[in-house]
């Protein structure tokens, strides 16, 4: 393999730490230059987060934003899986329901917003709904996308070798469409981290979602805004990088392009 | 070979498969395509059978007609004397490539379909069937980690695990290189010594089914007929340079319709 395909480990430090520090300094000088009072300098965004760490907000609110994200998501794994599964097993059943998945997919969660809190009340249930709901249909349509693309070669040798119905669907279908279907997931745990936040602006007073609307209502405090801002960026991308690692488990990696 | 030992080899010679006027049709645009026509055909118990024809003939869909997972829309076949109602254990089929499961090692393959069989007799199997086809040390290895000579063996060696009394195979070394698919027909000749399963092979290719066949069955372009059966008398291991191989091959190069000129 060449020196260009694959760069030296430190080059994946080197440049990502060159970007960040350039953007760190180009936001610096633009707030310095322009005098504003409103927007807050990085040096102002520290002193916030150093504030919230000694208020004990910043892991309080990083865990219920977290445990939100956990529990709607994987509420979403537990019926969205087994129910995709069973769609793209059954593709008689999908064509029935497969119209009400569609009508309802392109529905941002944000719509439900009203809805939820009639379920559930100001409170966790609904942004745990809102995220269950943001999270369901990319899982359901994944599955039943790579169930149906499951190569006819692994289903006859399956059949072959006398496995019953459901021992096919075990065996076989489910291992060879787990690649895709992990890929789903990982764009649904996406949209979960972008639902909490948005849940949390309304429907709960916890959260990172709800510091960043907290700090501004009271009192503008902008610099504690950008501080939560920052903070959501970062925890989604620690997730993002957490669910790329079950992509390398051995048992998978072959329905991965970037696996050598 | 003396009337004597001619008739007892017809006495030895058991019926396994018979197909009795298969006839085969796919709707294509709302039209009827025939693939197979009136295709009758009796393999013998143990015996190596190559179907042989060109590109795209229905040999294939013969096979997997064979296999149980395609019914024919005309005539039927019995295994054993009975009609073929879906795909069996006792008769496994090895696909043209890909047919290992990416997600299961090596061990895992062997085993898959072992599931009945108790822990020992199941290790034993593998330990057995890995050894055989050359892949001991790489027990815990996934498919991708192997060449492509190695996933087509393990494939094989899946099927034979089992313990089939048949096997199918569909152009099995078709993706492989030249000599890796030399390499592999010796192999393939040497489990089937050892062995005696019956075999049938479906190829393209006419050295390939000269080599390795007790009779060529040659189908024409489709929709695919039996043009010929040519029995190969020589016996193994067969020297690829004797007069009668020569023989026997341009004979079939001649029934394709192909000049053995490049």
């Amino acid at each position: 393999m060449s020196a260009v395909a694959h760069p030296g480990k430190w080059e994946r430090f080197f440049w990502p730490i060159v970007a960040t520090g350039l953007m760190l300094a180009a936001w610096h000088y633009s707030v310095a230059w322009t005098g504003t009072k409103i927007f807050p300098s990085p040096h102002d965004v520290q002193k916030g987060l150093a504030e919230l760490l000694r208020k004990h907000l910043l892991w309080s609110y990083l865990g219920d934003s977290l445990r939100r994200v956990v529990i709607g998501f994987g509420l979403a794994c537990v019926t969205g899986i087994p129910l995709g599964l069973a769609l793209g097993w059954y593709p008689a059943v999908n064509r029935v329901v497969n119209p009400v998945l569609q009508l309802l997919r392109p529905i941002s969660p944000i719509a439900w917003i009203p809805v939820s809190i009639i379920f559930f009340g100001v409170g966790d249930g609904a942004a745990i709904f809102l995220i269950y709901l943001g999270a369901l249909f990319p899982i359901v349509v994944t599955c039943v996308n790579s169930v149906s693309n499951v190569s006819s070669v692994y289903r006859r040798a399956g059949r072959n070798f006398g496995l019953s119905p459901a021992q096919l669907l075990a065996k076989v279908i489910f291992p060879a469409a787990l690649p895709r279907i992990l890929v789903g997931l990982r764009i649904a745990l996406g949209i979960a981290w972008l639902v909490v936040v948005a849940a949390e602006m309304i429907a709960v007073n916890s959260g990172l979602g709800y510091l960043v609307i907290d700090s501004r209502n009271a009192g503008k405090r902008y610099d504690l805004v950008v501080a939560a801002i920052l903070l959501i960026g970062v925890t989604g991308l620690v997730l993002d990088f957490c669910f790329r690692r079950i992509e390398g488990f051995k048992s998978v990696r072959w329905g991965f392009f970037h696996s050598t | 070979m003396s009337l004597g030992e001619a008739a007892a080899a017809r006495q030895a010679w058991k019926s396994k498969l018979f197909a009795d006027g298969v006839s085969m049709a796919f709707e294509r645009d709302g039209k009827d395509t025939p693939v197979l026509e009136n295709i009758s055909l009796e393999v013998g118990d143990g015996e190596f059978v190559c179907l042989l024809g060109p590109s795209g003939c229905g040999k294939s869909t013969l096979l997997s007609a064979m296999a149980g997972f395609l019914t024919p829309t005309g005539g039927e076949i019995r295994i054993d004397g009975e009609a073929v109602r879906g795909p069996d254990p006792r008769r496994i089929f090895v696909f043209q490539e890909r047919g290992v499961f990416p997600w299961l090692t090596v061990e895992g393959n062997i085993a898959f379909g072992l599931f009945k069989l108790g822990r020992g007799e199941r290790e034993r199997r593998i330990r057995y069937y890995v050894k055989m086809v050359g892949l001991e040390g790489f027990e815990k290895a996934y498919p991708h980690e192997l060449s492509g000579g190695m996933k087509q063996r393990l494939e094989v060696a899946r099927a034979l695990a089992v313990n089939p009394d048949m096997l199918f195979l569909d152009e099995p070394f078709g993706a492989l290189d030249s000599i890796t698919r030399l390499i592999m027909r010796r192999e393939l000749l040497r489990i089937w010594e050892a062995e005696r399963k019956t075999i049938i092979f479906v190829t393209h290719d006419i050295d390939e089914a000269v080599q390795l066949a007790d009779r060529v069955v040659v189908l024409s372009a489709r929709p695919a007929r039996i043009q010929q059966i040519v029995e190969i008398d020589i016996p193994h291991p067969r020297d690829l340079s004797s007069r009668r191989y020569l023989e026997l091959r341009d004979g079939i190069f001649q029934q394709i319709g192909l000049a053995h000129k490049v």
